[in-house]
């Protein structure tokens, strides 16, 4: 069974490039533009990983990453934090909330496939 | 019922407890615990009020109607200067004062003749006040006697001298009672606000008893008088009168501090600066209330005894006999008592103390002064001649009460001692304010003015008792016309007391600064004006000790002390010099201008200013100090007091600057900040598009058999997407410029409806594509601007492409209107979209914050679009704002200056 990805983005092109970009690895693919609307489909999607961007509007990627780790059933969800803010503070503050990884905007496509597929397991 | 010996016991037994109220107070003064807080300070105030207020208000009210109420609006007013007061309090400690003679003499270089004049003229102008209270006290025990028909005669004697003995009796056990001669007598205030208490209650008891007993309160008695033609009268201000109540107003505000008793009280007992806030307040409101039943009183007792001729002045003890309350009338009595004793002991210890430091001492000192070394210890002298004083001024007050009986010159006396103690007034006031005012000056001032006050009113007043011819009033002196003694000069057509206060007012002051300009002080003059005028700034123990050369022994000093403090009180105060110099003993500190000048003050506080400077000159070996050297000492005093005021200010300036530079430092910081955030965010929206363009490229290369439709559609987002990449680096730019002043503007005249029309075509082809409707309401040739064309089309375009992306396809609208208004052109753009809360509406014109939150209407603008915009029109001298509510449309409005109208 192929693993789930649920991605979270505000700016369309984004979202049209991670799906195609994950598509073609084979993962199951579900999209969100805001915090809101990533709650409810991680709730019926059921995603192994959530790449999430920081920037959105409603909710952040922080609130909605925060939400979700308090949910001691997800513990096992892996969250790709995804942001276009390189700073370090904000690194720092989305791996201590609980992100497994930190992406800054623009990414290498092929360096991001291979930290999804190693963090997945399927490599 | 009320026998001669039961009022004498009564009397006495009421003196009786004063005396175990002054004892108390004593007791708590020696033991530390002062019982003089600020309401007993404030009601020993009104010691003011004597027997005078007590009985004769009434009197004055049903003769001069409401002008009574003069005497007490003059001391309120003067209390409002507290400023002032607290002046003559701060001096009067610093130099030891013990009277008001000694003030004015200390001022003008602890000057003996000056002392002594003041001194003369008080007890002169005093005196007979003191004869009034007398009267009023044989009047009223007159009064309570006729009425049970008996009377008292002891050995022959009547009942004032008895009286005046036991009064005087009692004034030496109060002022006298300390065998160490210092100026302070808490024990005799306590007892002072005791009577205070006891004349208040007694007077407003008659009061009420009258007003709502005998008649129906003071509705029907103001009625009642108002039927009466002659009664009504009493009840109207007196205009042609105005000048009286001016000059009774002046001399009672001045009576309130220059009377020896006022001034005793209020300066001399004062302990606590601060007693004085509370005084301000509470000796008017004590004025106030006890004068609300004057005027009841006097109609009352007018209405009650018409015809009969009953002396008014007793109506306060007449209205309760009638009535048959003997009881209250008794009250009544002990409340004049109060009025009249209280008064005569604090004035009698004044004078005495004035007549004691000011007149017996220098004569003492100068005419037998192998006597007085002979002696060893003077404090019993002091006393023993502060007694006799007494004795004697009350023996003064009975005799001129027996010789003036009814005459005129006594019942006037109150106004004529109040005048007489004005005189003092220049030479206070001057002395306090004014560096320039001589000894000389002072002794001319007081001179004329208590000439002129003599022949224009004492004099007078004796000529209307029939003691002396009274040509010099009816056709004045030697006959010469313009001498007549209450019309000077041909001034007439006032009052006798504000003639006399005119004109001795006019000589005094005259004399006083005419003869100081003309005049040098010498050089303890020159150090005293300082040390009064500057008090609040004095440097005091540096210069004190400067401005003394010489050598002085301090056994010679301390012997001083001894003989004229009382060894024991000089030793108490040594003991506390010496530790305020923190040494264990005296004898161990050096007998310098310091100590002689603790050595001068104490015996300046038993002896007054003159006496101790005499003293204290005669044990010590003195350089004198030429004038030029004091006035060199006091110069550079008041150079290094500006110098250490130039330091204080510069060290303010500096704080002021440090203040300064820590608020720009802050500024900075927040630019900074600012500037840190700017980039971030700059960087966030240039990211966004990159990271679209970086992965869909990537895709591109890496796979080039993608197929053809996902690859024209990833071609077209990437090139989109780098569009918007430019234009939010164009707009950077172009923000940066404006924002930093770099931007170029070429200024012209503009026609802002054709900029209108031509930014309208320019952007039809985006309303047509997503069906918006645009329409606009612009002038035929529109108002022209002086204003960069382009930058104007900028903005208009803006706001147009705004509207488009947020109104609804199909059935959107957008209007555009124009029009002038008050030197402004006006331009709206109107949509029919959305709208925005009133948040968004400001925050829409902050850099790269844009309207607009959910993904499926997310605009495709930088969001600099609008701050630009504003920046543009601001340059112009215009505004741009939104107008708008949620679900009611936007209007965006921009407003341009039209030129000035060329003349």
């Amino acid at each position: 069974m192929s693993k789930k990805i649920l991605i979270v983005d505000d700016e369309p092109n984004i979202v049209i490039s991670l799906e195609f970009l994950m598509k073609k690895e084979g993962f199951e693919i579900a999209v969100a533009c805001d915090g809101e609307e990533a709650l409810a489909k991680e709730a019926s999607f059921r995603p192994d990983l959530i790449l999430l961007d920081v920037m959105m509007p409603k909710k952040s990627g922080f609130e909605v990453c925060e939400a979700l780790r308090a949910d001691p059933a997800k513990a096992g969800l892996l969250i790709v934090m995804l942001t276009a803010k390189g700073r370090d503070t904000e690194v720092a503050k989305g791996l201590a909330i609980g992100a497994d990884a930190y992406v800054t905007k623009p990414f290498s496509t092929k360096d991001l496939v291979a930290r999804v597929k190693t963090m997945l397991g399927v490599a | 019922m009320l026998s001669g010996w039961f009022i004498a016991i009564v009397a006495t037994a009421y003196l009786g407890l004063l005396f175990a109220v002054a004892r108390f107070g004593d007791a708590r003064a020696d033991a530390g615990k002062s019982i003089i807080s600020a309401n007993v300070y404030a009601l020993s105030l009104a010691v003011y009020c004597t027997s005078w207020t007590f009985y004769g208000s009434v009197g004055r009210a049903t003769s001069g109607g409401l002008s009574f109420l003069t005497i007490y609006l003059g001391p309120t007013l003067m209390l409002l200067c507290v400023g002032v007061i607290i002046k003559m309090i701060r001096i009067s400690k610093a130099q030891r004062i013990t009277s008001i003679a000694d003030f004015i003499a200390s001022r003008y270089g602890k000057s003996q003749l000056l002392a002594g004049m003041v001194t003369v003229i008080a007890v002169i102008g005093v005196v007979p006040y003191i004869a009034l209270q007398l009267k009023a006290m044989a009047a009223s025990v007159d009064v309570l006697l006729d009425h049970s028909g008996s009377s008292v005669e002891v050995w022959g004697l009547d009942s004032t001298f008895l009286m005046a003995v036991v009064l005087a009796f009692f004034s030496i056990l109060f002022g006298t009672r300390h065998l160490d001669a210092t100026e302070r007598h808490e024990g005799m205030v306590a007892a002072v606000a005791f009577e205070s208490v006891v004349k208040i209650v007694a007077f407003m008891a008659v009061g009420l008893f009258v007003t709502y007993g005998m008649y129906g309160g003071l509705g029907d008695l103001f009625l009642r008088a108002a039927e009466s033609p002659e009664l009504g009268r009493l009840l109207q201000l007196d205009s042609s009168r105005a000048g009286t109540w001016t000059a009774l107003i002046v001399l009672s505000g001045l009576a309130i501090i220059f009377l020896p008793r006022q001034f005793q009280i209020i300066v001399v007992e004062n302990v606590d600066e601060s007693h004085l806030k509370r005084a301000v307040w509470l000796f008017p409101l004590y004025l106030l209330l006890i004068n609300i039943f004057v005027l009841p009183l006097a109609l009352g007792g007018l209405l009650h005894f018409g015809g009969q001729g009953v002396n008014p002045d007793t109506f306060v003890l007449t209205l309760p006999l009638a009535r048959g309350a003997e009881a209250l009338a008794l009250l009544a009595f002990i409340g004049g008592l109060s009025a009249a004793t209280g008064m005569v002991i604090v004035e009698t210890i004044a004078l005495s103390t004035m007549v004691c430091n000011d007149l017996v001492m220098p004569i003492l000192l100068r005419s037998t002064g192998k006597f007085v070394e002979k002696r060893n210890d003077l404090s019993g002298l002091l006393i023993g001649i502060r007694r006799a004083a007494i004795a004697l001024i009350l023996l003064l007050g009975y005799i001129y009460f027996r010789a003036a009986g009814e005459a005129y010159a006594l019942v006037g006396i109150g106004l004529i001692s109040f005048a007489a103690v004005a005189q003092f007034a220049p030479a206070m006031f001057g002395g306090m304010y004014w560096k320039q005012g001589t000894r000389a000056g002072a002794v001319a001032g007081l001179l004329s003015g208590f000439v002129v006050w003599l022949y224009t009113l004492l004099l007078p007043s004796f000529a209307k008792s029939g003691w002396m011819p009274s040509g010099f009033v009816e056709n004045g002196l030697f006959g010469i016309g313009w001498l007549k003694a209450q019309a000077l000069f041909g001034l007439s057509g006032l009052d006798e007391i504000s003639h006399c206060l005119w004109w001795s007012m006019l000589a005094n002051i005259g004399a006083y600064v005419a003869v100081s300009l003309n005049s040098r002080p010498d050089a303890v003059e020159a150090s005293q004006a300082e040390r009064f005028v500057d008090v609040f700034r004095f440097d005091a123990r540096n210069t004190e000790a400067r401005l003394w050369r010489g050598k002085a022994s301090p056994d010679a000093l301390v012997q001083l002390l001894e003989r004229f403090l009382g060894a024991a009180r000089a030793r108490q105060q040594l003991a506390t010099y010496a530790s305020s110099r923190r040494a264990t003993d005296w004898r161990s500190l050096p007998a310098d201008a310091d100590f002689v000048q603790f050595a001068e003050a104490e015996l300046a506080g038993a002896i007054g200013s003159a006496s101790a400077r005499v003293m204290v000159a005669s044990v010590a070996q003195e350089e004198d100090l030429g004038l030029e050297e004091v006035l060199d000492i006091l110069d550079e005093a008041t150079q290094v007091r500006a110098h250490s005021r130039e330091l204080e200010a510069k060290q303010q300036e500096l704080e002021a600057a440090t203040a300064e530079l820590r608020e720009a430092n802050e500024r900075l910081r927040e630019l900074d900040r600012m500037k840190d955030d700017f980039i971030s965010t700059v960087t966030h929206e240039l990211r966004t598009p990159l990271t679209s363009i970086r992965a869909l490229s990537e895709m591109l290369h890496e796979d080039p058999r993608l197929e053809l439709a996902a690859r024209t559609r990833f071609l077209s987002i990437i090139v989109n997407e780098a569009e918007r990449l430019t234009r939010l680096i164009n707009q950077i730019l172009d923000m940066a410029k404006l924002e930093s002043g770099r931007a170029e503007w070429t200024t012209g005249e503009v026609d802002l409806g054709e900029v209108a029309r031509e930014s309208m075509a320019s952007v039809e082809q985006l309303f047509r594509e997503k069906d918006v409707a645009l329409s606009g309401d612009i002038p035929e040739s529109g108002p022209v601007v002086l204003a960069d064309r382009d930058r104007l089309t900028q903005v208009m375009i803006n706001l147009l492409s705004n509207a488009v992306k947020f109104v609804p396809g199909g059935e959107g609208k957008v209007h555009v209107k124009l029009g002038t208004a008050a030197g402004l052109v006006r331009v709206e753009v109107r949509d029919n979209g959305p709208g925005l809360t009133a948040e968004e509406s400001s925050v829409i014109f902050e850099k790269f914050r844009q309207g607009g939150n959910t993904m499926t209407d997310k605009p495709q603008g930088t969001g600099l679009g609008l701050p630009i915009s504003r920046q543009i029109v601001e340059y112009f001298g215009g505004n741009l704002w939104v107008e708008s509510a949620p679900g009611a449309g936007a209007n965006f409005i921009f407003t341009v200056p039209l030129p000035a109208p060329e003349e």
